[in-house]
């Protein structure tokens, strides 16, 4: 009975965009639905690959839907399983586990996507796509980390705005020159912003606790491997910004990008889907660079969106979608999603293209692929709230590093072995 | 056909069209309310990811909330909530309303002034909040302290202040209703009793706890089941103003919040129903004590 109320309820919910796909559909022509959750840019962009597909494959009809990000997750959970909605769908890369155990969406057709190639084609995270030898998903477009600098407030505080920092240690030198302060001690302008709920959790758990010579993983991603020196000095070094260094604090102007965005901060870590909005930022001089090393090692993380076929594609639609899927990995495509969103091209001829490299915006984001880690989430919110409540531990209880580190390990420990034990 | 509706009564005629009438939202009612509500009770038996197939598992996740220590945390701050603004919210808005009552100058104005924050979006207006609270340079409290030297405060930045932080915006948004209730209740006192208590020489104060409190009771149990259950079910301010997480160290977090992250976050829907079911539970204990309290007189 839950089922059957579940899928009626799914049923429901997607009858209408169904019926609408259905009457626009001329006989003969295969229709397909494609999925993902509502960005102004990444509509535009789908949008404009569906046409120029539709001029190459007059036959296939593409129907594009699109969500709120907020309702996306669940309207595709709902869907899927009551035989509805998408045949090609983009997901996070960090859902993909449950939706191959679940079987909602099947391996990709080896005829469009050798097993092979794969590996060549694609950056590494390729193999997070990967079950029994068979892949289930592309990626299609990449995210990762850099250092944005404000040119004005380097100069302001007599330092050179041509040169970020290259180091951690540079970066909290510069950051300490930057800062200012009210007459009773409270920050004004901040060096560098700290704020855990914007991306600076995934540059403690991929990059800091990596540079510290730890790993915050095992390497099938099954135990919780920070609780170790390195983990300490990694939480360490992020508190000290505010404790000890004082360059900034954390939750400054509320939001890290809004302070960066104003003007009122330094130093600000972002992605690369950042630098849409501070292009269209007027007034603001600002520079981008990768992420400053330690020891010479560097390290970043980066995220993905896959789209796979689902499971509800059979016979002609499952070759349409396959078509379909192919052309939006195709290089022509990935690098229109560039232009359009931002986000960086999965497959490698299409991102380490010298104009992409040589890029003053997207070349440092770039060449952070290289040795950029993408973290295997079972719950990425749970896992970044684990990693908040660490610093929060630390600055608001005094609880020491070693034991706050602990207790997060400890945490997160759990959350896999439920995840995993299902 | 009209052989059978012409031999009703009139009264049975009536009785049909207001059933014709009533079909749709007792419909509406039974398929999204009640189905779903009995749902849920079932669901709280399963493990059930929204993706797969429910697994029963008996009694698993009640035993799992009762060692789970945040569901534990979340329970009290939802009674802190209940504990701290029903009182505060009523006694406020008893003491504006007693006093509104005998202004005359501006009346309907002030009235509606404090009515306002009652029909602001509560998102908006926690997210207005949320900037008050902000440290210097942009929070307005802080400036303020700041430009008087006194030290600044963290606010929503504190596992402490956070809570009665979130509170307050609840509090002031509720007000409105409150003293609006309050007012009719005052107005409905019989101008009569006053005049005989104060031909008998009662003073103002005896007046107040002999004649008005006591004839206010109806209103006062109405206004705080209503908000009991308003700061109960608190969710929107919290969820605004800490950034859906109920932090900092879910010092804010109430259960709904709890409910909805484990929902639709974490994706485990049976122990979000067994969560829910005991949230179903104390609001439903309170709806009956109410109407205990209001029959008692």
């Amino acid at each position: 009975m839950l089922r059957r109320f579940g899928r009626a309820m799914a049923a429901a919910a997607v009858g209408i965009a169904v019926a609408w796909g259905g009457s626009a559909s001329a006989q003969q022509k295969v229709t397909i639905e494609y999925w993902q959750y509502f960005f102004q840019q990444r509509v535009t962009a789908v949008d404009k690959l569906i046409a120029e597909f539709k001029k190459q494959n007059p036959d296939i009809e593409v129907v594009h839907n699109h969500f709120p990000y907020a309702d996306y997750r669940t309207k595709v959970a709902a869907a899927i399983p009551a035989g509805q909605g998408p045949d090609v769908v983009q997901l996070f890369y960090g859902w993909l586990d449950d939706y191959i155990r679940e079987k909602l969406i099947q391996p990709l057709p080896a005829a469009q996507f050798p097993i092979a190639e794969m590996e060549q084609r694609y950056f590494p995270i390729v193999q997070a796509m990967k079950r029994d030898g068979q892949y289930y998903a592309v990626p299609t477009a990449v995210r990762s980390l850099a250092l944005f600098w404000n040119k004005r407030l380097y100069r302001e505080a007599g330092l050179d705005p041509e040169k970020p920092p290259q180091t951690l240690d540079e970066m909290v030198e510069h950051a300490k020159k930057i800062v200012k302060r009210d007459r009773n001690g409270n920050v004004t302008t901040a060096g560098m912003t700290i704020d855990m709920t914007a991306q600076d959790h995934h540059w403690i758990r991929e990059v800091l606790i990596r540079q510290f010579g730890g790993a915050p993983y095992s390497a099938d991603s099954r135990k919780v491997t920070y609780d170790s020196d390195a983990g300490r000095k990694a939480l360490q070094f992020y508190v000290d910004l505010q404790r000890v260094h004082q360059v900034g604090t954390n939750g400054f102007m509320d939001e890290s990008q809004a302070a960066f965005r104003a003007g009122r901060a330094g130093i600000h870590l972002d992605g690369s889907f950042r630098l849409g909005a501070l292009q269209n930022q007027r007034g603001l001089e600002w520079g981008v660079t990768e992420l400053p090393a330690q020891d010479g090692k560097r390290s970043n993380f980066a995220s993905y969106w896959v789209n796979a076929v689902t499971s509800k594609a059979t016979g002609p639609k499952a070759e349409a979608a396959a078509k379909f899927l192919q052309f939006m990995v195709s290089d022509a495509a990935m690098q229109l999603w560039l232009a359009e969103t931002g986000e960086l091209p999965a497959a490698k001829a299409a991102a380490l293209s010298p104009a992409n490299l040589a890029h003053p915006l997207y070349g440092p984001f770039i060449r952070g692929l290289d040795y950029a880690a993408a973290t295997e989430f079972v719950n990425e919110t749970a896992q970044r709230q684990i990693l908040i409540d660490a610093v929060d531990r630390v600055l608001l209880k005094n609880q020491s590093v070693a034991d706050s580190v602990k207790e997060a390990a400890a945490a997160e420990q759990k959350l896999l072995d439920d995840h995993h034990r299902k | 056909m009209s052989g059978l509706y012409g031999r009703l009564s009139i009264a049975g005629k009536q009785a049909v069209w207001a059933w014709a009438f009533l079909a749709l939202p007792v419909l509406f009612y039974v398929v999204i309310r009640f189905w779903p509500t009995a749902d849920s009770f079932l669901i709280s038996f399963y493990s059930w990811n929204l993706l797969g197939t429910p697994r029963f598992v008996g009694l698993d996740n009640y035993v799992r909330m009762w060692s789970d220590p945040t569901f534990w945390l979340v329970f009290r701050n939802t009674f802190e909530y209940l504990i701290i603004g029903t009182p505060v919210s009523i006694v406020v808005a008893f003491v504006i309303a007693y006093y509104l009552d005998q202004v005359r100058f501006a009346h309907g104005l002030i009235r509606a002034l404090y009515f306002i924050p009652f029909m602001t979006t509560a998102v908006a207006m926690a997210w207005v909040w949320r900037w008050f609270y902000q440290p210097v340079p942009i929070g307005v409290f802080n400036n303020l302290l700041s430009e008087l030297d006194l030290p600044t405060q963290p606010f929503l930045r504190s596992t402490e202040q956070a809570l009665p932080s979130v509170l307050a915006p609840a509090i002031w948004a509720g007000l409105g209703f409150q003293v609006v209730i309050f007012l009719a209740g005052l107005r409905a006192i019989p101008e009569s009793y006053y005049e005989a208590a104060r031909i008998d020489g009662a003073g103002k104060w005896m007046i107040l706890r002999r004649i008005t409190i006591p004839l206010l009771r109806p209103t006062v149990v109405f206004l705080v089941v209503i908000s009991s259950i308003g700061f109960l079910r608190i969710f929107d301010q919290v969820f605004n103003m800490t950034d859906g997480s109920g932090g900092p160290l879910n010092s804010t977090k109430p259960l709904v919040l709890y409910i909805y992250e484990t929902a639709f976050q974490s994706y485990q829907m049976g122990y979000a129903a067994a969560q829910t079911v005991v949230l179903f539970t104390i609001l439903l204990l309170i709806t009956l004590l109410q109407l205990w309290l209001l029959r008692s007189k």
